[in-house]
């Protein structure tokens, strides 16, 4: 049955107007990335009076985008790893075993979902530094400690959703492997993880993104050797100057990896929300 | 205390004989001990980086802790409940621009997270169905979702001021709508430019849930009501939005508490301090933390909007269990 007109033109409407609510600022971002720094100084044009390259080669040596860089993709890297394995820990716990304080640690881990982050800021921040203290080991203005910070904020929100993927794999599948002589980890990672692949890649996906983009805490516990992405790109406005069209050509270069590792991969986000979240 | 899971696999292997599983004692003990094992490594995260962290966060709210003790926070004098005094006394300045940010807070998320659905839902349901370029669109639409924070939070800033920015251009140059350009990252108006931003970069959350969760409706249901004649509109009414509330319930929460708590996006777009019309919670108590070194103050402001969320989310989600009984029964 064909939809009525009145739909269809609803329908055409809404989305034009959304497209180009989207993409406006996305080609802002663009636009200015390629234009000259007179361009970008003045007012704002729709088209640069010239294409020009030279924001891209230059954004290199403003400030040290390289090291950030490096910076961010191995603390985020390091925190998605972790927070996946530990998440597949223990969303198999509660999926396939009954156990005292199940609940509780349900509730739990998801309640620190809604814990404002300007709450455990600063006893985090003394808690690393006097575990620095007491040990020796530097979490304060270490990326080890921004890893362990941002693993966890994925965390609740990646167990929640692996135990709804995992619950939707057929119990009988890891029955049958226990049975034929697998240990329990080996019915999790024989059958049970691949299986419940399209889920965990989008834990993955999502663990990735609330790392690469997190500012607060980036720009408490960060020195000047361990800055992230989202504290340096800071460094583009000087007393002088502000050079937009590098800030754009930065930010452009930064948001690659994730935007096209995400559109990649956001299939299986929707398969992993339809399973987990979503019940 | 017995796990599920050898129970079942024994229903599940009686054809061939349950003979095999008996002898296994020590595997036996060690599988109840699994779970906790299997726990542990989150547990020992959660309790270092949210649990202890919180605790001390509420020592720390009655304590009067400025500067002074930061180094050795545990010998600052004790204060009470002074600080939560100073936080709730709203004719006093720290308790009125507490309670200000508050209302604003409250304001701008519902607003925003009403905004998020609505553009959300609406662009999941008329994404369905085969079109040409639907592909595409969907890509374009996940894209302010996936840019970073601050990649797209500055875009807006650039886009926001007064002399150069895009979207005076538009707005006074081009479409005259405006007699002078407006400030947008200051004055009254930073409330319309967070909310502009926040709804940006949120609805397509929003647009993701909703497609997984229409994907989950049977197709025969909207046959059957086709062939009852229920029309487009009809069939969205009756079928679509209820099948959608489960998902929505949850959805709604989420996003209620990311935006309530959102830092990112304030503190990208204003900077330390933001405009008195954006001045959100979570902005104002990092600046009555760290810019003015109250941390007693700000932990007691910090609390008080913990147990603030914590009421919310219940009576929320009391009342939408309440809902589901009645819908199903």
């Amino acid at each position: 049955m064909a939809p009525p007109r009145s739909f269809l033109w609803s329908k055409r409407i809404f989305l034009t107007l959304l497209t180009a609510f989207v993409l406006v600022p996305v080609y802002a971002m663009v636009s200015s990335s390629l234009k000259p720094l007179g361009d970008v100084s003045g007012k704002f044009r729709w088209l640069p009076s010239h294409l020009t390259i030279r924001p891209y080669i230059d954004i290199w040596s403003t400030i040290p985008l390289a090291r950030y860089f490096v910076n961010s993709l191995t603390v985020a890297g390091a925190a998605t790893v972790c927070s996946v394995v530990i998440a597949v820990f223990a969303a198999y716990a509660v999926s396939r075993y009954d156990f005292r304080g199940k609940r509780v640690f349900t509730v739990t881990v998801l309640s620190t979902q809604m814990f404002p982050g300007i709450l455990f800021l600063l006893p985090l921040f003394l808690i690393y530094v006097n575990i620095g203290n007491a040990t020796g080991i530097a979490l304060f203005g270490s990326r080890g400690g921004l890893i362990l910070t941002y693993l966890t904020f994925s965390l609740p929100f990646s167990i929640w959703m692996l135990i709804g993927y995992f619950d939707s794999v057929p119990r009988e599948l890891d029955e049958a492997a226990l049975v034929d002589g697998c240990g329990p980890l080996g019915a999790l990672f024989r059958v049970v993880v691949p299986a419940a692949i399209p889920g965990i890649v989008a834990v993955a996906v999502y663990a990735f993104m609330t790392a690469w983009g997190e500012v607060l805490f980036a720009s408490v516990m960060t020195n000047d050797n361990t800055r992230t992405l989202a504290v340096g790109l800071q460094g583009y406005s000087t007393l002088y100057n502000v050079y937009w069209n590098q800030i754009m050509a930065a930010s452009l270069v930064v948001s690659l990896p994730v935007v096209a590792g995400f559109l990649l991969l956001q299939r299986y986000l929707v398969a992993g929300l339809t399973a987990g979240a979503v019940k | 205390m017995t796990t599920t899971a050898p129970a079942e696999a024994a229903v599940y292997k009686s054809p061939s004989g349950a003979a095999k599983r008996t002898p296994r004692h020590p595997g036996r003990i060690r599988r109840i001990g699994l779970p906790y094992l299997l726990l542990l490594p989150a547990l020992l995260l959660e309790l270092l980086v949210h649990l202890v962290p919180m605790v001390i966060g509420i020592v720390m709210s009655f304590k009067e802790l400025t500067q002074f003790y930061i180094r050795d926070w545990g010998t600052a004098p004790w204060a009470g409940i002074s600080n939560y005094k100073v936080s709730v006394d709203f004719d006093a300045p720290v308790g009125e621009a507490l309670l200000h940010s508050f209302l604003v807070t409250v304001a701008f998320t519902l607003v925003s997270v009403g905004l998020c659905w609505l553009i959300g839902t609406a662009a999941a349901i008329f994404m369905q169905g085969t079109f040409r370029g639907r592909g595409l669109l969907r890509a374009l639409f996940l894209v302010p979702y996936a840019l970073p924070v601050y990649a797209a939070v500055i875009t807006w800033v650039f886009m926001f001021q007064h002399d150069n920015g895009l979207v005076n251009h538009v707005l006074h140059d081009q479409l005259h709508l405006t007699d002078k350009p407006s400030f947008w990252l200051i004055g009254d108006n930073s409330f319309v430019a967070l909310l502009t931003v926040s709804v940006w970069k949120g609805w397509p959350f929003a647009f993701l849930i909703v497609m997984a969760g229409l994907q989950n409706i049977p197709g025969e249901l909207y046959e059957a009501a086709a062939l009852d004649g229920a029309g487009m509109w009809q069939q969205l009414r009756r079928i679509t939005l209820p099948s959608l509330r489960p998902v929505n319930q949850v959805l709604v929460l989420v996003l209620f508490l990311w935006t309530f708590n959102d830092f990112n996006t304030p503190y990208v777009l204003f900077g330390k301090s933001a405009p008195e019309a954006a001045d959100l919670i979570s902005v104002h108590i990092y600046q009555a933390s760290f810019v003015t070194w109250n941390f007693g103050t700000g932990s007691a402001m910090s609390v008080l909007l913990l147990l603030f969320l914590l009421v919310v989310t219940g009576v929320y989600l009391l009342l939408t269990s309440r809902g589901r009984k009645t819908a199903d029964v």
